[in-house]
């Protein structure tokens, strides 16, 4: 048996075909499922790909949240479905309060489209459990409010529960794709929820699955093989 | 204002028409009274007056662009030529791609980021309208002096447009060029590209046929924005003591273009249009009077269905508005309600304005009386042609006297290593990241390459690994020199570039930009670059598909160069064998391909080191640029090389420092007995490349080079962390990535 995971298309969605193809390059099958449909066609996890859903207008991720698929959402993930928001994604699960904290414009005020290394902080989530703790991978990030930040408290709640997921890694040369790339607090670049199912980040590791295409690496391909074992081990 | 209908119009022979104010000249009001026995309506006089701008009617340009067609190479591979939306080649699998670049210079001064936007904006509906998925985009830019104050102005605008439009189309940017130059102070050049890929059967046109077939417009509303964007401030010179034309510029919503991409996707899935146009320049009447013209000849609109931002406005605006994110389609009855469906699906607005007629008058009513009744092919195809007066002006040759090979040279190793440095870091041949990473290039996760490669490539099927690769190219110190040669030699590069990356060259578009035609200067530099670019095409057997003509790029008296910008379409069979420029592979062999020769007229070394503009710019081969490209291929095919850059502005260091760079490895070069090291690293002769070959490769690569007789010279070898020419200098890597990278961050951010 192989896992159903499904791939959620706003309007001014743009990496939800993106997102499919490395659903199905990791051996899973991909299913589209459309924002005003409230059934989820009995897929086993989630993903909220990267974009500019209604246009980033308002804020972004602020009116997808209110979309029909996002209430079944909600309601699955909080009951345990595993749920990762890429880019816009994330912008999402902090709008609908799944996870903590929100993403302001960046410090430097510029759309960046770079290579960027991250550091795996956490390998027990729903969606990383084929990396190795503190690995470091490089993958695409590419956004405008991608400045991650939350309260002190929240921040510290973060760290001490272990839900800091990914961090931007900082010592090396910014030529490389090292370097806090938009000013995020304590440099996260994503984070989980307590129960370890619903993850975000702002980086697009679905960009990250061939050798050929991109920058050349399949450093987000772990992503999509830990869901996968997960679901058919489950 | 009472209503100016057809009848009023009839009576009223006499009274006071806006025609002067609206761009026309007093001849072509009078043959517009000629076509129609009668003076025009207002809506009338508007329609005429924007598709008989210099914009939409290419009336002065057109007599020397019918050489492309003219001249155009036997090719099997154009499926649509010049004349719809875009131009289509076949790529083989069964796949077509259509592509254009177009300009959006005016805008992007008044109002840089709405004025990029919105050129992005523009060229993509044009790609949508041919039936295909766009797949990527590219721009072409060219601002004044780097360090002039107007210059942080307009290009963060320009590169935040563009970003903040095609970013959130979900379009890749995959290549494009940065140029700067006092001549485009007063005029920047805003050139946008798009590539869009479909199968055969999906091709679409842009006609209205079949009597009783609807007319639907679906898109965004209709506003005051862009009213005489192609006449007013498109097609003429600007003038400091007019008032700013910044209502003719129009504003953009990516969001609403988005939507409109996907619903029209799946509306052409479903085959349900009969065909289709987008609405860009001169909006509506572009679009009525074009698809009426190319159909069978009749439609009636009702244009009070037009759904409106803005309820005030009259017939005359909502036939003029350049709103954005619009389309036209016409659609046989049957179909209507399930396109209205789909339109729905996507949030899209859709209304059925009118329906095609088997008359041959295009006819529109405003709450039920005749505003418009005109032949619709004398509005779209029969403007004014003017035979403009062109004539070599007469400091040309002062201007190619003034060789550049005069000019004070390094005198010792030290001093040829200080210009190397001064080179790569001047603001055109330094590195242009500030600006391509506000660009998304990963996005629809098919990019094989993006800038700063020799040529964008996208792969377009899964299965096969077929790609389609593009550059675009364009000297403007060239062409000043010697436009024929110019035209000829943007051709050349990007021709060389699409080979470079092991893509094979199968056609052309371009983006002609120069100043006023009311010149005979410019008229003659215009009439030198497009024979000279009929002529190239014809000789290396690329096509002519499309492209646009930009003219009055001038302040005052002043034209910019003249600035042909050529962008060529390679297809490759299989991605997996692209060639990147970087070099990645210690001990490498470098050979440099083709001839150097001592040429620097037009040189980036000239310009970086003398602030000089003068001589002849270096010979154009074009026997040499096809021979050049298929060994480049072919090697690239067969694996004997593992990185090729072209040479172009710069010369072979400028290549060597970005090969370096971009692979992160050194380079230890010899500089052959024959040649001066100065010239070696500097002279900017066509015709070349410089490769890095596996060391199992090179006996294969030298005699396939020396069976086809093409010149090859080994130069050096891929080794440590310097650029090191021996007997001259070395530079290290970090020195050089610093002198390459702090330039424009230096200077913009």
């Amino acid at each position: 048996m192989t896992a159903r995971v499904g791939v959620v298309t706003f309007p001014g969605t743009l990496d939800d075909r993106d997102t499919q193809r490395a659903v199905r390059a990791a051996g899973a099958e991909a299913v589209p499922l459309w924002h005003r449909d409230k059934d989820l066609h009995q897929v086993d996890a989630v993903v909220l790909p990267g974009g500019f859903s209604y246009g980033d207008y308002l804020r972004a991720g602020a009116i997808s949240r209110f979309s029909p698929v996002m209430e079944t959402v909600i309601e699955q993930a909080r009951a345990g479905m595993p749920v990762l928001g890429i880019c816009n994604g994330f912008q999402v699960l902090t709008e609908t309060h799944l996870l903590p904290g929100a993403m302001l414009r960046n410090n430097h005020l510029h759309f960046i489209c770079r290579d960027q290394k991250l550091r795996v902080e956490n390998a027990t989530t729903a969606w990383t459990t084929d990396y190795a703790p503190g690995q470091e991978i490089s993958i695409p990030l590419k956004n405008i409010d991608g400045r991650y930040v939350a309260d002190e408290r929240t921040l510290d709640m973060l760290e001490a529960e272990g839900r800091v997921a990914f961090r931007y890694v900082t010592d090396g040369p910014s030529g490389d794709g090292y370097g806090n790339p938009n000013g995020s607090l304590r440099d996260i670049a994503g984070i989980t929820n307590e129960a370890g199912n619903v993850v975000g980040l702002m980086p697009h590791p679905e960009h990250a699955v061939e050798p050929l295409i991109g920058t050349g690496r399949t450093d987000g391909l772990g992503f999509f093989t830990s869901i996968l074992k997960k679901l058919v081990n489950a | 204002m009472s209503l100016d209908t057809v009848k009023h119009a009839a009576g009223t022979p006499d009274a006071g028409q806006p025609w002067a104010e609206l761009g026309l000249k007093e001849d072509e009001y009078a043959r517009i009274r000629e076509i129609l026995g009668r003076r025009p309506t207002g809506a009338e006089l508007a329609m005429y007056s924007v598709m008989w701008s210099e914009h939409c009617s290419y009336k002065s340009s057109k007599v020397h662009l019918k050489q492309f067609g003219e001249k155009a190479p036997e090719n099997d591979a154009l499926l649509v030529g010049i004349g719809e939306n875009a131009g289509v080649v076949d790529v083989g699998q069964g796949y077509a791609v259509t592509f254009k670049v177009e300009s959006h210079n005016h805008p992007s001064y008044i109002e840089p980021y709405q004025g990029a936007a919105t050129g992005v904006g523009g060229i993509v509906r044009d790609i949508l309208a041919m039936g295909a998925r766009p797949v990527a985009v590219m721009d072409p830019l060219r601002f004044g002096a780097a360090d002039h104050p107007d210059t942080k102005r307009v290009l963060p605008g320009v590169v935040a447009g563009i970003g903040g439009y095609g970013n959130c189309l979900g379009l890749p940017n995959i290549g494009g060029e940065v140029v700067f130059d006092p001549c485009y102070q007063g005029n920047p050049l805003v050139n946008a590209l798009c590539v869009g890929v479909m199968k055969h059967e999906d091709i679409h046109l842009a006609k209205a046929s079949g009597a009783g077939n609807k007319v639907i417009l679906y898109g965004a509303r209709t506003g005051g924005d862009g009213i005489g964007g192609v006449s007013v401030l498109a097609s003429e010179t600007f003038d400091d003591s007019k008032p700013t034309k910044r209502p003719a510029v129009q504003v953009g919503d990516p969001f609403q273009e988005k939507l409109l991409i996907e619903c029209t996707l799946e509306i052409f899935r479903e085959k349900l249009v009969a065909g289709i146009q987008d609405l860009g320049g001169a909006g509506l009447s572009c679009a009525t009077s074009e698809l009426a013209s190319a159909g069978s000849g009749g439609m009636r609109v009702e244009l009070d269905t037009v759904p409106l931002r803005d309820s005030s406005l009259s017939p005359e605006e909502i036939l003029m508005s350049e709103s954005q994110e619009r389309m036209c389609a016409i659609v046989e009855p049957d179909k209507v309600d399930r396109f209205l469906e789909i339109c729905e699906k996507w949030d899209v607005i859709a209304t059925v304005i009118g329906e095609v007629t088997d008359g041959s008058r295009l006819e529109i009513f405003w709450h039920g009386e005749q505003i418009v009744d005109v032949p619709p092919r004398s509005v779209a195809h029969e403007g004014p042609t003017y035979h403009r007066p062109y004539a070599r002006p007469d400091w040309q040759d002062a201007l190619q006297a003034d060789d550049a090979g005069k000019l004070p040279r390094p005198a010792n190793a030290a001093e040829l290593r200080a210009q190397v440095l001064q080179l790569v870091g001047s603001p055109n041949q330094a590195s242009k990241a500030w600006i391509t990473d506000q660009y998304d290039r990963f996005v629809q996760g098919n990019t094989v390459l993006a800038q700063p490669e020799d040529s964008g490539m996208v792969r377009i099927d899964e299965d096969t690994n077929l790609g389609v690769a593009v550059a675009t190219d364009g000297n403007g110190r060239y062409a000043k020199l010697d436009p024929y040669a110019g035209a000829q030699l943007a051709l050349a590069e990007a021709y060389r570039n699409v080979a470079a990356t092991g893509a094979r060259p199968l056609a052309i578009s371009d983006c002609l930009n120069f100043g006023s035609p009311e010149d005979p200067a410019v008229m003659w530099q215009f009439a030198e670059a497009t024979r000279g670019l009929a002529d190239g095409c014809q000789t290396l057997g690329t096509p002519v598909t499309g492209g646009n003509v930009s003219l009055y790029n001038q302040t005052g008296d002043v034209a910019i160069h003249p600035t042909p910008v050529v962008a060529v379409l390679g297809v490759i069979d299989d991605v997996t064998r692209r060639t990147p420029v970087g070099f990645a592979e210690e001990g490498q062999l470098l050979y440099l391909l083709g001839d150097t020769r001592e040429e620097l007229g037009g040189s980036a070394w000239s310009q970086v080191v003398h602030d000089h503009l003068g001589g002849l710019p270096p010979q154009v081969d074009l026997e040499r640029e096809r021979l050049l490209a298929e060994i480049l291929i072919s090697a690239s095919r067969d694996g004997m090389v593992d990185a090729a850059h072209d040479l172009s502005d710069g010369g072979l260091v400028q290549a060597l420092v970005e090969s370096c760079l971009h692979g992160g490895k050194g380079a230890r070069v010899v500089v052959p007995d024959d040649l001066d090291p100065f010239v070696f690293l500097f002279s900017e002769s066509a015709g070349r490349a410089v490769v890095a070959v596996p060391r199992s490769e090179e006996l294969r690569f030298t005699d396939m080079c020396g069976a086809r007789g093409l010149p090859v010279t080994r130069i050096g070898v891929v080794d440590g962390d310097e650029l090191a020419v021996q007997g001259q200098f070395d530079i290290p890597l970090d020195e050089l990535r610093t002198a390459h990278e702090a330039t424009v961050p230096g200077l913009i951010a």
